[in-house]
C-alpha cells in the first residue's frame, strides 16, 4: 500500500477526469480548465510541439556542418538557427519541462491533494507560457530576422545587432513570469496541502525535488526578468547600463544573466533527479537507499547552485580572485550530486531489478549524466577551462548534462506515468528498442564533440578546417540515428494513446499515492483524502502481497501434481 | 477548489502555514518610522556630496538596508507575522547579500 495509506476506499465507477461532465465542453473544457491534470497535459502537448520544432532546427544545423563551407544554409541563417534552437530548447522545453508537465499532473496526487493551491493561477501560468512561446516563434517571421546572439543574448552585441533581439528577449521575460507563478503555486501546495500524516520526511523524493526547484524559480527568475528588460531599454533608449561606449559594463550583463541562468541549470535537472528517485525504488522493488541525504542534497544543490555562476565567465575578464573562488565553489556542487548518484546505485544493489522502458531510460541517464557531470569538472578547473572554453567540448558537456540528464528523464517520466495519464499501455518492446536506438544516436552525435572540442574546434562557427570533418560527419550521422529513435518513441506513445491495451491503477507496483487512484484518475483524485502512516517507499505490504501470490501459485501447482 | 483543499491543510501537523493574529502598529509608531525613513533618505542625499572613496557604495547600501528593514518590519508587518515568513525573508536577504559579495569579488579586484 502506498505510503502505508489507510482509508482509501474502493470507488464506485466514478468517471475519470477526461469523461467527467464540467461546465465547459469540447476544446473549452481544456482551454478554460483549472484541473491540474488537464493543465499538465496541455503543457505536454505544447512542449512536444516546441521540442520537435527545436529538434528539427538542430538536425538542420548538423546537416549544415556535414561539409566545410556552405552546405545547406548561409552563415547568417546558421547564427539564427542556433539562437532559436537554444531559446526554444532552454526556455520552452528544458527549464519548464518536468516540473510543468509531471509536477502539475503528479505532485498534487503524491501529496494526497485534490488540486494545486491556486488552480486559476496555474492556468494563467500556462497562458503566459504559450504567449512567450508563440512570441519566440513569431520573431521568425517579423521585423529584421531572428536574433543571432545565441540564447545568452550577451551584451554589447545583443544591443547593437539589427536582428529581432527585443522580441526574443521579451518572450523570455514572459516565460520567466510563467515560471515564477508555477514555482509559487508548487511551494504553497507543498506547504499547505499535504494530506494528514504526510510529514516532510514522508514526502516522495519527487516532491522534495520540485520543492527545491520551486524555491530557485521564485528567487532567481526575477533577476533574469529585470536583466532582459534592461537589454530592451538599452536597445530602445541607450540607457548605458551594459554598453561600454555609454559608460556601461558588459560584464555586469554576464553576471546578472548567469546569476539566474546557472541556478536555472538546477531548475532543469533537480526535477529529473526527483523522477529518478521515484523510478529506481519501483523497479528495484526495494526502498530508496538514503532517503534523507537525497532529500537534503536537493536543497543543497539548490543552495550551492546559486553561488557558482562565475564559472561561465572564467575567460571573460573577471578578476583572478573571483575566478579562484568560483572554481572552488563549483567543485563543491559536485558533492550533493555525487550523494544522489551513489544512493541510486546503492538502491539498485541487491534489488530485484526489472528493466522496463522507464527503468532503461533511467539507467541510461545515470551513465550519460555521469559523463556530463565529470566533464563539467574539467571545465570548472581554471587551467583546463581556458583551453576548452567556447569549444565543442562545452557543447558536448551541456548536451550530456541537459539532454542526457533532463531529456532522457523526460522520456523516462512519460513512459513511467503514461499508464496513469491515459489508462492505457504502450508497446513495451518497441519502447525499449527506441531507448537503445536513442542511446546509440545520442553518443554518436555528442561524443565526437568532446574530441573535436579538445582538438580546438570553436563552438558556434559555421565553417571549419578540413581536419575536423571526420568528427562532424560522425556527429551528423549520430543526429540521424537519434532523431529516428525519438520518432520511433513518439509514434509508439501516440499509438499507445490511441489503441494501447487498458491498464490497471498500479501496473508497475509503485508505492507512492498516485498508484492508489484509478488510471486515469477521477476529477478530484481522491474520494476521501488519504491518511499516510509510513514513508513513501515502503515495499513491505507489496512484498507480502507478492509472497502470498507466490504461495497461492505454489499451492495451485501442487494441487495439479 | 481552494476551500476544500484548505480543509485538509488544517489536518496536517505542521505549524508553518498558520496565519498569525493580526497585529497593527499604532499610528504613532508608523509616523515615527516614516520620519526615520525621511531622515535616512536625507542622510543618503547629504553624504552623496562627500567623497568617501570606495566606502561610498558600502555606506549607501547599509543605509538602504536599514530603511528596508523598517519598511518590511513595520509597514509590511513582518515583525508581527509568523516565524516562517521571517525565515523566508531572511533566506532571500541572505542569498541577496551572498550574490552581492560574490559579484564584488570581481568588481573590486578586476583591475589589480
Amino acid at each position: 500500500m502506498a505510503n502505508g495509506t489507510i482509508a482509501v476506499p474502493k470507488k464506485a465507477a466514478e468517471p475519470d477526469f477526461y469523461h467527467v461532465r464540467t461546465k465547459h465542453t469540447g476544446i473549452w473544457s481544456w482551454l478554460l480548465t483549472t484541473d491540474h491534470k488537464r493543465i499538465g497535459l496541455m503543457y505536454l502537448s505544447a512542449m512536444t510541439f516546441f521540442f520537435l520544432a527545436a529538434m528539427t532546427l538542430g538536425v538542420l544545423m548538423r546537416l549544415e556542418m556535414l561539409t566545410p563551407g556552405e552546405t545547406i544554409m548561409t552563415a547568417q541563417t546558421y547564427n539564427s538557427f542556433f539562437t532559436l534552437h537554444g531559446v526554444i530548447m532552454i526556455f520552452l522545453f528544458i527549464i519548464p519541462g518536468i516540473g510543468a508537465v509531471f509536477g502539475n499532473f503528479i505532485l498534487p496526487i503524491q501529496l494526497g491533494a485534490k488540486d494545486v493551491q491556486f488552480p486559476k493561477l496555474n492556468l494563467m501560468s500556462w497562458y503566459l507560457y504559450m504567449i512567450g512561446g508563440i512570441l519566440a516563434l513569431f520573431s521568425l517571421f517579423i521585423g529584421t530576422g531572428i536574433a543571432d546572439t545565441g540564447w545568452t543574448f550577451y551584451a554589447p552585441y545583443s544591443i547593437r545587432t539589427t536582428t529581432n533581439v527585443s522580441i526574443s528577449v521579451f518572450a523570455a521575460f514572459i516565460l520567466g513570469f510563467s515560471s515564477i507563478l508555477t514555482g509559487l503555486n508548487f511551494l504553497t501546495t507543498i506547504h499547505r496541502l499535504r494530506c494528514p500524516g504526510m510529514t516532510w520526511f514522508r514526502m516522495p523524493l519527487f516532491v522534495w525535488a520540485i520543492y527545491a526547484t520551486a524555491w530557485i524559480q521564485v528567487l532567481a527568475t526575477p533577476i533574469i526578468g529585470i536583466t532582459l528588460l534592461l537589454v530592451i531599454l538599452e536597445r530602445a533608449f541607450g540607457i548605458g547600463v551594459f554598453d561600454p561606449t555609454l559608460g556601461g559594463d558588459p560584464l555586469l550583463y554576464q553576471h546578472l544573466f548567469w546569476i539566474y541562468s546557472h541556478p536555472a541549470v538546477y531548475i532543469m535537472i533537480l526535477p529529473a533527479m526527483g523522477v529518478v528517485s521515484e523510478i529506481i525504488p519501483t523497479f528495484a522493488k526495494k526502498p530508496i537507499f538514503g532517503y534523507v541525504p537525497i532529500a537534503i542534497s536537493s536543497l543543497a544543490i539548490a543552495l550551492v547552485g546559486y553561488l557558482v555562476w562565475g564559472h561561465h565567465m572564467f575567460s571573460s575578464g573577471i578578476s583572478d580572485t573571483s575566478r579562484v573562488i568560483f572554481s572552488l565553489l563549483t567543485f563543491i556542487v559536485a558533492l550533493p550530486s555525487g550523494i544522489k548518484v551513489f544512493n541510486w546505485v546503492a538502491t539498485l544493489y541487491k534489488g530485484s531489478i526489472e528493466v522496463t522502458a522507464p527503468m532503461l531510460y533511467t539507467l541510461l541517464f545515470i551513465f550519460i549524466f555521469s559523463i556530463g557531470g565529470l566533464t563539467g569538472l574539467t571545465l570548472g578547473a581554471l587551467n583546463t577551462d581556458l583551453h576548452l572554453t567556447d569549444t565543442y567540448y562545452v557543447v558536448a558537456h551541456f548536451h550530456y548534462v541537459m539532454f542526457g540528464g533532463m531529456g532522457l528523464i523526460f522520456f523516462a517520466s512519460i513512459h513511467y506515468w503514461f499508464p496513469k495519464f491515459y489508462g492505457k499501455m504502450y508497446n513495451e518492446k518497441v519502447a525499449k528498442i527506441a531507448a537503445y536506438w536513442i542511446a546509440i544516436g545520442f553518443n554518436t552525435l555528442y561524443f565526437p564533440m568532446f574530441i573535436m572540442g579538445y582538438l580546438g574546434m570553436p563552438r558556434r562557427y559555421y565553417d571549419y578546417l578540413p581536419e575536423y570533418q571526420i568528427w562532424h560527419v560522425i556527429s551528423t550521422v549520430g543526429s540521424w540515428i537519434l532523431v529516428s529513435g525519438i520518432l520511433i518513441m513518439v509514434f509508439n506513445l501516440v499509438k499507445g494513446i490511441r489503441s494501447g491495451k487498458p491498464t490497471t491503477a498500479n501496473p508497475w507496483g509503485g508505492t507512492t499515492l498516485e498508484w492508489t487512484v484509478p488510471s486515469p484518475p477521477p476529477l478530484e483524485n481522491f474520494d476521501v483524502i488519504p491518511t499516510v502512516t509510513t514513508g513513501p517507499y515502503d515495499h513491505t505490504k507489496l512484498h507480502q502481497q507478492l509472497r502470498k501470490e507466490y504461495k497461492d501459485q505454489q499451492k495451485t501447482e501442487e494441487g495439479k501434481n | 477548489m481552494d476551500n476544500h483543499n484548505s480543509e485538509h491543510a488544517e489536518l496536517s501537523e505542521h505549524d508553518d502555514g498558520q496565519i498569525a493574529e493580526a497585529h497593527h502598529p499604532s499610528y504613532g509608531v508608523n509616523v515615527l518610522v516614516w520620519i526615520g525613513l525621511i531622515a535616512l533618505t536625507s542622510i543618503t542625499v547629504s553624504i552623496s556630496g562627500i567623497n568617501l572613496g570606495s566606502l561610498a557604495l558600502t555606506v549607501a547600501l547599509i543605509i538602504a538596508t536599514v530603511k528596508t528593514m523598517f519598511v518590511i518590519n513595520f509597514f509590511m508587518h513582518l515583525k508581527f507575522d509568523n516565524k516562517v515568513f521571517k525565515i523566508f525573508v531572511g533566506v532571500c536577504m541572505l542569498i541577496f547579500i551572498v550574490v552581492l559579495v560574490l559579484t564584488f569579488f570581481d568588481l573590486t579586484f578586476r583591475y589589480e
